[in-house]
């Protein structure tokens, strides 16, 4: 059996603020229709979170739901657990027109945290992320500099970015950068 | 910089977020359709100064396909609507004759 490695093994970077690859992600791309109660279910007892709204994440204990787009999610889980959650979930949407896949090994995760954590992603995003428009349990698909990529943020100010892992050393360069000491623009 | 509210996700999105698709509202004339039919279907677009009607798609973002209708001098957004439709929706319609009371674009006014 081999020892799956996340893309940059943990890496880490601290300067206005901490970067850090967040090692192995359990994650299910999920399309269908978001408003069957078919598909809820599945998901709810896949997570144990409830069908986020647009432009919101919902977490639980040891997963969450991202809303992706109006007939999609991405399903968060434990990585050791995520074939047994796929199948479960496969399970509950039987007949139902609807598709989830195991995207874990294609992803990357960062967490960016710290004061500086808004003016990093700002550095990098066209997104407004001003304490009142960018708020916990905000779900954001976006580009990255030259890349898709999608945040949350979490209750505890700390930013969750998925990105592609092909990608995962260019983000990465990209937020330790952006997170220069003394590089704040002092807008947020 | 062009700034659109994507109708499916909320998000309004800068222009680097989106992708352009040109004209909207195209009726495609494909096999067993006539020559000039098919010509124009493949050549011909609107390139008027003023009231537009294009597809765009919020491609670093939901991923979907909407309409936007727009002055192409001002840059003036006058609404995004649905891809599901084959032609300007009354609102967006009242939208634009509010500040362009004479437009008209294609067959539509
Ligand atoms: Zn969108």
């Amino acid at each position: 059996m081999s020892d799956p490695v996340s893309a940059l093994n943990g890496a880490a970077f601290s300067g206005m603020a901490s970067v850090t690859e967040g090692g192995l992600a359990g994650m299910i791309t999920l399309r269908g229709d978001l408003s069957s109660a078919k598909l809820k279910d599945a998901v709810k007892s896949a997570t144990g979170a409830a069908m986020p709204v647009s432009g919101k994440v919902e977490l639980s204990e040891d997963g969450g739901l991202c809303w992706m787009s109006p007939d999609e999610l991405l399903v968060l889980v434990r990585y050791e657990e995520v074939e047994a959650k796929l199948a479960e979930i496969n399970a509950g949407l039987k007949g139902e027109h609807a598709l989830a896949a195991n995207v874990s090994d294609a992803r990357a995760v960062f967490r960016v945290s710290g004061e500086g954590a808004r003016e990093v992603l700002a550095k990098l995003c066209p997104v407004d992320m001003s304490v009142d428009a960018f708020v916990p349990g905000q779900f954001r698909r976006t580009r990255m500099a030259q890349v898709a990529a999608a945040f949350w943020l979490d209750h505890d100010e700390t930013f969750h970015i998925v990105c592609f892992r092909s990608v995962a050393d260019y983000v990465f360069t990209l937020l330790s950068t952006a997170a220069q000491p003394q590089s704040e623009v002092g807008v947020y | 910089m062009l700034i659109l509210e994507c109708p499916y996700c909320g998000v309004k999105a800068e222009e680097t977020e989106l992708h352009a698709g040109g004209e909207a509202h195209l009726k495609r004339f494909g096999p067993g359709s006539s020559d000039d039919d098919f010509h124009d279907y493949l050549f011909m677009r609107e390139n008027p100064k003023g009231v537009h009607f294009e597809r765009w798609r919020h491609i670093n973002g939901c991923g979907k396909w909407f309409h936007a209708a727009r002055c192409t001098m001002t840059l003036e957004v006058f609404g995004t609507y649905s891809a599901q439709t084959y032609e300007p929706p009354q609102d967006i319609r009242d939208a634009i004759s509010a500040k362009r009371p004479d437009w008209s674009w294609r067959e539509f006014k």
